[in-house]
């Protein structure tokens, strides 16, 4: 449920940004997701279709990249992607780990369409 | 002709301005508040009936309960001693920054100490929306078990308290409290891990005092900065 709140914010960030572009459409948006980050694509995908209608990102595809769970060991200062239901370091053992990466939830960028100025008639 | 631009920016950007603007409300209010998050029936309301009990005589107290229908949080609240406002979110599954300014128009915040927002009972996306308190709190409990850390790294992460509540079920319950403590820390550095029960009120000394601590220190001006209510 809560994807129909991140698509209307995505919807108006998108629009604030390609308007101070100046650009007419917005075509493709691309968003850098952690594993932690609550964010369901089909279910994202579904609600941008509703919000986006007759806006200037209607028909828009919204691009997702993946970022995984990754923790950070204490002891010996490795990192690593956690499998399973344990947190312990694969290297060397310890318990003494904290999230490095893996909640981030943030628009990258967006590919717009910007009509070339048209000249001024006389 | 097709452009790529750059923006780089939280797709909940706009719910963390917000966020802000509450927060300096809070602020300049001298307000201590605090968002309480859970699942569904970890005791966030019992854990607000006893504070309110507790403390109404020391401290004015104020909650915003966020539900999806109904007002019979708020309303236990409101029999506790505090002023409640009643939040219904009409099928979201969470509060955002626009729900507690609506909540924060409704109160005087000049006769409040302590304001305690209420979540929607989810663990999922709550914590994703920032609301402008100054402490997130999560309520878990014994019964849900102590692997919810590992299952819900995402509710469990950006906690700055998390309350085991229901710890006179432990004799019945397979639960382990270093297992979930463990992935408390990992997700929460600096976390302070309370356990308590709000059926035989053990620990319950410990939260009022760390909550009147943080309390106090949120009323005391701050040097250097005028205009301070």
């Amino acid at each position: 449920m809560h994807e129909l709140s991140l698509a209307q914010h995505l919807l108006d960030l998108a629009l604030e940004h390609a308007g101070q572009a100046g650009a007419q459409r917005v075509t493709h948006l691309h968003l850098v997701v952690g594993e932690l980050a609550p964010l369901e694509e089909t279910s994202l995908g579904f609600y941008w279709d509703q919000v986006t209608l007759e806006t200037p990102a209607a028909g828009s595809s919204v691009h997702v990249r993946r970022m995984p769970l990754q923790l950070a060991c204490l002891d010996c200062q490795g990192t690593f992607e956690p499998g399973g239901a344990t947190w312990s370091c694969p290297a060397c053992g310890s318990e003494r780990v904290r999230l490095q990466g893996g909640d981030e939830c943030y628009l990258e960028a967006i590919d717009v369409e910007v009509e070339p100025r048209q000249k001024e008639l006389a | 002709m097709t452009r790529r631009l750059a923006v780089g920016q939280r797709v909940l950007r706009a719910n963390d301005d917000l966020a802000a603007e509450n927060s300096a409300r809070l602020e300049t209010a001298g307000v201590f508040s605090l968002n309480l998050m859970a699942s569904p029936g970890a005791g966030k309301t019992s854990i607000i009936e006893h504070t309110v009990r507790r403390l109404a005589g020391r401290f004015r107290l104020a909650v915003i309960d966020g539900d999806l229908a109904t007002s019979l949080d708020a309303d236990r609240a409101a029999a506790a001693g505090a002023r409640a406002v009643q939040i219904n979110t009409a099928g979201q599954c969470h509060l955002d920054a626009s729900m507690v300014q609506r909540g924060l128009d409704a109160l005087d915040l000049s006769g409040v100490d302590l304001l305690i927002v209420e979540n929607v009972g989810n663990l999922v996306c709550p914590v994703e929306f920032a609301l402008g308190t100054h402490r997130n709190v999560l309520v878990a409990s014994v019964p849900e078990g102590d692997d919810k850390p590992f299952k819900y790294p995402a509710s469990y992460r950006g906690m700055d308290v998390v309350v085991l509540n229901k710890i006179d079920l432990l004799p019945y319950v397979s639960f382990d409290r270093a297992r979930f403590r463990h992935g408390v820390e990992v997700l929460n550095p600096d976390v302070h891990i309370l356990e308590l029960s709000c059926t035989t009120g053990e620990g319950l000394p410990g939260w009022l005092d760390w909550l009147c601590e943080q309390i106090e220190v949120q009323r005391q001006p701050i040097e250097g900065v005028s205009g301070r209510a």
